[in-house]
């Protein structure tokens, strides 16, 4: 009866049986991947010069922002003691991977995305110092930290400096989200997380998910701003997309052969939690409707001859998809890898509640967030050059 | 002979004060030979041997543990499982430990094979996942060998949970930081024994000093067939065990 309502199989140790780590800590890689992913795609432009990108270069910069500006509150919230979380930067426990986790984030906080955006918008905020409306003048005169100079040649030496930021920010990026697969993946305890591929394979579906979410993003604001979608760019992304899927997707293949070939004493537990208990969320939510289709749908635009309506229409499918995919991929590592005792002899299951401290109802608000952010930062700072606007009147059906 | 109670004091003031002048000069002089064994953590290093054959499954240790150390109810520091093995596959042997053998077990139907029980604790390890992964050094190893939480520091991460592989560790909700087996160290710092080992009925579970050359371990060790839990995990574990079954986990 007690491993009924406990919703336990089999044997659990007894302190096993409550998960520990609940959704907030599934948000949290998803996240932060998503702020590592949308930063290393505004990168293709600015290091690798893949110029058909650029109309979401500013894009992909103020999404990065938005979303790590949020990416500590799932961590906060779960913490038993928030308000002690100081003690990491004051005192930190150096072999501790989750100690690390504050340095790097506030690296990349304020040595990368936040000096490089403003780098990027400084010739902006300079001119809203001086046209802006008086109620939001004073903000960008404090932005602009004195400088009003934008001649030709402070430009060239802020587009400069930039390329340098973002040089010195591509492996930040990779450090920010490969830090967090290491996280799971150096616990020798847990055979679901320790593998050395965890940090690789989070790094790719990182990028998997910034360039999806970006890609979602733009078409949805050109559309919102009646503007022409750049169909040279959303093909572009749509190309990196789907390299940068079949690699992850290699990746994930490479690890569950590894599994299967070794069949190590865990690999019985694990097959049966795949069969039963994630069935859902990891075979038909991450590699059918999340790897495959998506994978499919990005083939097709590659392979065949498709109008531009029906690519839009594929790449949002595709994108979102792929969000729902990488999503299960997290809530899989995260939840999949305490559903099952230490002592491979049993299984609990995960009940998630709803309006408490770590429960949907904040994980909910703490995935809208970011887009409330982003539509704060977009209204503050257009993202928008001249060039990426043509009105949808001009065109018709874009260019392919 | 007659003597007054004032003439009594008087005559013995002298002797009165003698221990209070000795104590006073060994205190100059830096002597300390008068200071009741005074624990040094340097002289130890602690563990626990445990007889598998000799554990009769009463739950005896568990409620000892909870009652010394207002362990929360649904939470463990210490905790008894009962293996049955059939006969083969051995390693897949029936298990329970029902509320952590609070209560002990129900009777078991004779099925054949071998049944047994196996206390468990925390490890006490040497080279401790846990400590390892703290973000902030708040569980620690002590030089005299045991693992520790600093509660007072704990951020209530739960990296240290996951990263035990014995399942040792749990939250303390109403503190809403880590607890777990301190090998009660605020008896064993004392000269006492844990109280599991005390409320033990038949011995099974023994403390060890390990660098106490007089200690029965080493005999313990040096006599017996033993093994620790999850070997593979290198984790240095200090919990020794006496014929441990292949099919424990």
């Amino acid at each position: 009866m007690f491993a009924l309502i406990q919703g336990v199989e089999g044997f659990m140790y007894p302190n096993e049986t409550e998960l520990q780590w609940s959704i907030l800590i599934v948000f949290y890689p998803y996240i932060t991947g998503l702020v590592a992913g949308a930063f290393i795609l505004a990168s293709l432009e600015r290091v690798f010069r893949v110029e058909s990108v650029k109309p979401t270069y500013r894009l992909a910069l103020l999404t990065a922002l938005a979303f790590l500006l949020v990416a500590p509150l799932p961590l906060q919230l779960h913490l038993g003691h928030p308000e002690r979380s100081f003690e990491m930067f004051l005192t930190p426990h150096t072999s501790s991977a989750m100690a690390m986790f504050g340095f790097v984030y506030l690296w990349y906080l304020t040595a990368v995305l936040v000096v490089e955006i403003w780098l990027d918008f400084r010739k902006d905020i300079v001119m809203f110092s001086r046209t802006a409306p008086k109620s939001t003048r004073w903000i960008y005169k404090i932005l602009t930290l004195g400088s009003q100079n934008i001649s030709e040649r402070s430009l060239a030496i802020d587009d400069r400096t930039g390329w340098i930021v973002t040089v010195i920010g591509i492996p930040s990026a990779f450090l920010l989200h490969g830090y967090v697969g290491f996280i799971f993946g150096s616990v020798k305890a847990n055979p679901w997380w320790s593998t050395p591929l965890m940090p690789v394979v989070f790094l790719f579906s990182a990028m998997v998910s910034g360039i999806a979410l970006v890609l979602l993003l733009y078409m949805f604001l050109m559309r919102v701003r009646h503007q022409i979608i750049d169909m040279r760019c959303v093909d572009t992304m749509g190309r990196y997309l789907f390299y940068m899927f079949v690699i992850d997707f290699s990746l994930e293949m490479l690890d569950l052969i590894h599994r299967v070939y070794e069949a190590d004493e865990s690999f019985h537990t694990l097959d049966f939690m795949v069969h039963t208990r994630l069935y859902f969320s990891q075979i038909v939510l991450q590699i059918g409707l999340g790897t495959l289709l998506p994978l499919a749908l990005l083939a097709a635009t590659q392979v065949f001859r498709i109008s531009a309506p029906v690519r839009r229409l594929l790449y949002s499918l595709a994108g979102a998809l792929t969000l729902i995919g990488i999503f299960a991929m997290r809530w899989n590592v995260v939840i999949g890898g305490q559903l099952f005792s230490k002592s491979f002899l049993g299984y609990t299951t995960y009940k998630m509640s709803f309006a408490t401290r770590e429960g949907l109802l904040p994980s909910i608000f703490l995935m809208i967030l970011p887009f409330f952010i982003l539509w704060g930062l977009v209204r503050f700072l257009p993202p928008w050059t001249t060039e990426d606007s043509e009105p949808l009147r001009a065109h018709h059906g874009g260019v392919s | 002979m007659n003597m007054t109670r004032r003439e009594w004091l008087r005559s013995t003031k002298l002797l009165l004060l003698t221990p209070a002048a000795a104590a006073f000069v060994d205190r100059l002089c830096g002597d300390t030979t008068a200071i009741p064994d005074k624990y040094q953590m340097a002289q130890h290093y602690w563990g626990m041997t445990i007889d598998i054959e000799k554990c009769i499954g009463c739950g005896n240790c568990v409620r000892a543990c909870a009652a010394e150390n207002h362990v929360q109810s649904g939470s463990f520091r210490t905790w008894v499982e009962r293996y049955h093995v059939a006969d083969w596959p051995a390693d897949q042997p029936i298990v329970d430990s029902p509320d952590g053998a609070f209560n002990g077990f129900p009777p078991m139907a004779d099925t054949g094979g071998k049944s047994f029980f196996v206390p468990k604790l925390c490890n006490q390890c040497e080279h401790s996942p846990c400590v390892q992964v703290c973000p902030v050094g708040a569980t620690f190893e002590t030089p005299d060998g045991l693992v520790l939480v600093d509660q007072s520091y704990c951020l209530g991460c739960r990296y240290c949970v996951q990263a035990c592989p014995y399942g040792c560790r749990f939250i303390d909700e109403a503190k809403q930081v880590v607890d777990k087996c301190t090998l009660c160290y605020h008896r064993i710092s004392k000269g006492l024994t844990t109280a599991c080992c005390e409320a033990c009925p038949t011995g099974a579970r023994t403390l060890a000093d390990l660098k106490n050359p007089k200690d029965p371990v080493h005999e313990f060790l040096r006599n017996n067939s033993i093994q620790v839990l999850k070997p593979h995990m290198a984790t240095g574990s200090k919990v020794y065990y006496r014929d441990l079954d292949e099919s424990v986990r």
